[in-house]
């Protein structure tokens, strides 16, 4: 029944840019957990009070046109939009609605099957951000904090290409990482300085028509965004296999019940009276300033996961996962740099070991209590054979606990690994005396004890005799 | 004192003839005895004053005085300054205290003036009359009866009276210049963009701005030298260089070319306005000034632009007041559609509710195209049309108003006749070239002005042509009964 339909989603994302300063006026852009500390006269729109445009805001959207491939606009404008709410304190958003800054931008995406994909960016510009609206019966009544009017926004808008959950959360991950890589926002969604909003609408395999819409609001991160849609599209498609419409409306995604619910507040059909901002000029660019910012972009995110895949034969999985999370192929980097081991072997210690380490006390691998070369230091004893790889796990351990290098630790505690096939003997001898029961069966046929013999010898040794070694002396039939 | 000229009182200052704190009292006595009548001031700030005139005194005594130290000077009161009310005569700002000086009041206040208090107006600025003020109409000092003009009403009432030495306005449409033509008094609009807007209160924001209302066009040349230059906080203000504007004041000004529009001569014109024109341009070619007739052949359709742009950006720049965050809140809130219409129902006056309805009508989306950018278009029209114009002439001339002052209560319900009063000063508002207006003659005792224009930031030759005309004339000088 559903492989007749299919889903068409568009999404429309807002970013707030890591300006030092808000959009239009010299508060700082960086939120103050105190209530209006950072509400300047401009930002509340006191009387009298003009805008005045933030360059660094314009430099951070040209970065994100150049690294979508996008048009900038030269002459690009300002317009109001109107409307009143208690958290818009001009009575006006100032946006851009004729000219925007950014058009006709392009961004790769990576599905699941490694295949890529080309979404289309209509256009992108700047706009400023209103105030919080805090529902918290502060005397009776709610309360507005404009600490975050004012703020520099880059409002993205994809086309609607995205067919499916997975794509539209693979192209919200991709624009996400984007302005990370960009340092132009730091894409905290639960802070909602990267939020999504998407338009969802079904039609029938084949059909071009246009179809009613619904705009989901507010989804504020990847599995919402896939979980929203899922519902949203089997709602729209039982809608229509019923004989009924899909309302043009707005909804949101209430996670508790796993489903979009209509907003409360009514929508009326708003007229915004959009005119252009007679308190700025339009935006002039200087060809040579984009060339200097063209300049400073380092690597975008598919280079580094071509790049990846290509100089260090991992896995594509592996390779996503790196590019996703900047610091920590930065991290995988680093530590190739200083051992011999290959990149495919240490690649599995940074996606294991470390990032076990990392994530039980959430600790992001540019703060890791282990640096790349101490990392880096640990692997090479294990490819010298000073250590068992079961060894450097625990010392690995130790290593974050105490911020020592391996050679210290291993120097501390005597820790290399024994070779030695007399003192391996001794430790084979005294299991031989303490497991009888296990020793006749293993002679006797049960050649699958040998993993059990071994591992109780690497315990007597703390860890420290060579398993080869070991594995050798039991086998050998002597003992 | 109260009618010496700015560089009068700068000698007197200096030579200690008299104090700053003097002088200051001495114009406080006549505001005390004579703003009663005419309802000049709406505020007055006597404590701050005083505390700036003793700094004044500190600065001449230390050879160091700023230009304009111990001048006596008072603002309209849709400039913000700091600490001290400004209302736009709105009860929507009844209450409001800026926490900011406007650039021009910190400017001047830098250059040593003193700030005797805030002047009245039409509130905010909308109206050609002072009679929307909150705070009650202004009079004319020349006749009781009749209005003072608008919106800067107060500002050329207090030049006219003697009640400040010189006085500042807002032109969105005319609003300094018409009001000192009715008054007697020269009021500038300087060029779009030469003096910045940063903390006037915004009506038009494409339309707005700021200039002097004085006796003299020297008194005319300090002031601006004190206001004008870019300012780095209004992105409309203009980095062009500020001239000398006293050092040119005296030039000769045989050869210059003196247009005057055949489309003036209107059937509005009252012929004894025009005939007054005439003089003042025959004054100004015995001086060698040579007079050409020239064609402005889109003026009449910029007062239905001016109407159109106008009211729209003041929708929007209006739309802050909605008693969330200052100014008046209706009592006892129900929820918040009560707090936003009661609010703006209870604050706003009806003249500036209905430009209001008007301009969100304009700025709608079926209409927006038909009108807001259409009369945009007109607009460049209207601007081509001087461009054309300053090909062949240096300078234009033209009545300022069409009439003399009315009687207060006579527009009365006829918004149409009000707004013609302006319909010889909107144009220069819509292409932002300077002009000024100076008195030239008397009509049944009532002041007339002249409006002299001419191309972006060459305010110097306005200043320089209007000081020659006053040094053969006398209109200036006259002081209306009661009021010496």
């Amino acid at each position: 029944m559903t492989s007749q339909w299919e889903t068409v989603i568009g999404l429309e994302i807002h970013a707030q840019l890591m300006t030092s300063s808000k959009l239009f006026s010299g508060s700082p852009a960086s939120i103050s957990q105190e209530a209006n500390a950072q509400a300047s006269a401009i930002d509340l729109g006191m009387p009298g009070t003009l805008p005045v445009l933030n360059q660094e805001a314009v430099m951070m959207a040209i970065k994100f046109g150049l690294a979508t491939n996008a048009e900038i606009c030269n002459h690009s404008t300002f317009s109001r939009k109107h409307y009143f709410y208690p958290d818009l304190p001009k009575g006006y958003q100032i946006t851009q609605h004729e000219k925007p800054l950014l058009r006709h931008g392009t961004i790769d995406i990576l599905l699941a099957t490694g295949e890529k994909k080309t979404i289309h960016l209509p256009h992108a510009h700047l706009e400023e951000d209103a105030g919080k609206s805090r529902h918290e019966d502060i005397h009776g009544m709610t309360g507005i904090d404009f600490n975050r009017a004012g703020e520099p926004l880059l409002e993205i808008v994809t086309a609607p290409e995205l067919y499916s959950a997975e794509e539209a959360s693979a192209c919200l991950k991709a624009i996400h990482t984007l302005v990370k890589y960009l340092n132009i926002c730091d894409g905290y969604l639960h802070d909602g300085s990267f939020r999504c909003d998407a338009n969802v609408s079904v039609r029938k395999k084949g059909d071009t028509d246009p179809m009613s819409r619904t705009e989901i609001k507010n989804l504020n991160s990847f599995r919402y965004l896939e979980r929203a849609i899922e519902f949203e599209s089997k709602r729209q498609i039982n809608l229509l296999t019923t004989g009924k419409k899909v309302a043009q409306e707005t909804r949101f995604f209430n996670v508790k019940k796993n489903r979009t619910e209509r907003m409360r507040k009514k929508e009326k059909v708003h007229d915004y009276c959009y005119f252009p901002e007679p308190d700025l000029l339009p935006i002039e660019i200087d060809s040579r300033w984009v060339t200097t910012i063209k300049n400073s972009i380092a690597e975008l995110p598919l280079e580094r996961y071509r790049r990846f895949l290509a100089d260090y034969k991992i896995l594509p999985d592996e390779a996503k996962t790196y590019m996703h999370h900047r610091e920590l192929g930065d991290y995988f980097e680093a530590t190739l740099r200083e051992t011999t081991m290959s990149p495919k072997n240490v690649s599995t210690w940074i996606l294991g070991e470390l990032s076990a380490l990392l994530n039980k006390q959430q600790i992001p691998a540019d703060q890791s209590p282990v640096s790349p070369d101490q990392l880096a230091g640990l692997l090479n004893r294990i490819i010298d054979g000073t250590l068992s790889r079961h060894l450097a796990k625990q010392i690995l351990e130790t290593m974050a606990i105490t911020q020592k290098s391996a050679d210290d630790i291993i120097a501390e505690n005597e820790l290399s690994q024994v070779t030695n096939e007399s003192d391996i003997q001794a430790w084979i001898t005294e299991v031989i005396e303490t497991h009888p029961k296990e020793i006749a069966e293993y002679r006797a046929g049960k050649k699958k004890l040998l993993g059990f013999l071994i591992g109780q010898v690497m315990r007597r040794s703390h860890g420290r005799a060579n398993p080869k070694i070991v594995a050798k002396l039991i086998t050998t039939p002597e003992s | 004192m109260h009618r010496k000229s700015i560089a009068e009182l700068k000698s007197l200052l200096q030579t200690k003839a008299i104090s700053a704190v003097e002088l200051a009292k001495h114009f406080y006595q006549r505001i005390e005895r004579l703003n009663p009548a005419i309802n000049a001031y709406i505020f007055e700030a006597r404590v701050t004053a005083l505390e700036q005139a003793k700094m004044a005194d500190k600065a001449l005594a230390s050879g160091k005085a700023p230009l304009l130290a111990g001048i006596p000077i008072a603002h309209k009161d849709n400039m913000c300054t700091k600490g001290i009310r400004t209302t736009c005569a709105s009860k929507m700002l009844d209450n409001f205290i800026p926490p900011y000086n406007a650039t021009i009041v910190e400017k001047l206040n830098q250059a040593g003036a003193i700030m005797l208090g805030k002047l009245n107006l039409d509130e905010f600025a909308m109206g050609s009359s002072d009679e929307t003020s909150y705070y009650g109409p202004s009079h004319n000092p020349w006749d009781l009866s009749c209005v003072p003009g608008g919106s800067s009403g107060g500002s050329a009432a207090a030049i006219a009276a003697g009640l400040a030495s010189t006085t500042t306005g807002t032109d969105t449409g005319g609003s300094v210049r018409q009001p000192a033509a009715l008054c007697g008094v020269i009021g500038l609009k300087p060029t779009y963009g030469r003096v910045s807007r940063a903390g006037m209160i915004a009506l038009a924001s494409s339309l707005d701005h700021c200039g002097p209302l004085t006796r003299t066009a020297e008194d005319a040349a300090f002031i601006l030298q004190a206001i004008a230059g870019f300012d780095p906080k209004d992105s409309t203000s203009v980095d062009h260089p500020v001239p000398d504007y006293l050092a040119t004041l005296k030039r000769d000004i045989r050869g210059l070319r003196i247009g005057l529009p055949k489309e003036f001569f209107c059937k509005e014109l009252d012929t004894r306005v025009g005939d007054l024109m005439m003089n003042a341009a025959k004054l100004l070619e015995k001086q060698g000034a040579i007079l050409k007739e020239i064609s402005l052949p889109n003026m009449h359709l910029s007062i239905s632009a001016y109407h159109i742009i106008a009211p729209a950006e003041a929708s929007s720049n209006l739309a802050r007041f909605d008693g969330v965050r200052y100014g008046y809140r209706c009592k006892d809130p129900k929820n918040l559609d009560d707090l936003y219409s009661r609010t703006r129902a209870e604050g706003f006056g009806d003249e500036v509710k209905h430009r209001i309805m008007i301009g969100t009508y304009l700025l709608s989306a079926g209409y927006y195209d038909a009108y807001y950018v259409k009369a945009q278009r007109i607009r460049r029209l209207v601007s081509e049309d001087y461009q054309k114009a300053f090909k062949e002439v240096d300078l234009i001339l033209n009545p300022t108003t069409p009439t003399p002052a009315f009687k207060l209560g006579a527009k009365g319900n006829d918004r149409v006749a009000m707004y013609l009063s302006d319909m010889f000063t909107v144009s220069t508002n819509l292409a932002g070239i300077p002009s000024i207006s100076f008195p030239i003659g008397f009509i049944d005792g009532l002041p007339i002005g002249a409006q002299l224009s001419t191309n972006y930031f060459e305010e110097a030759l306005l200043l320089n042509v209007t000081h020659q005309y006053q040094r053969l004339t006398d209109w200036h000088l006259q002081i209306p009964g009661g009021f010496e």
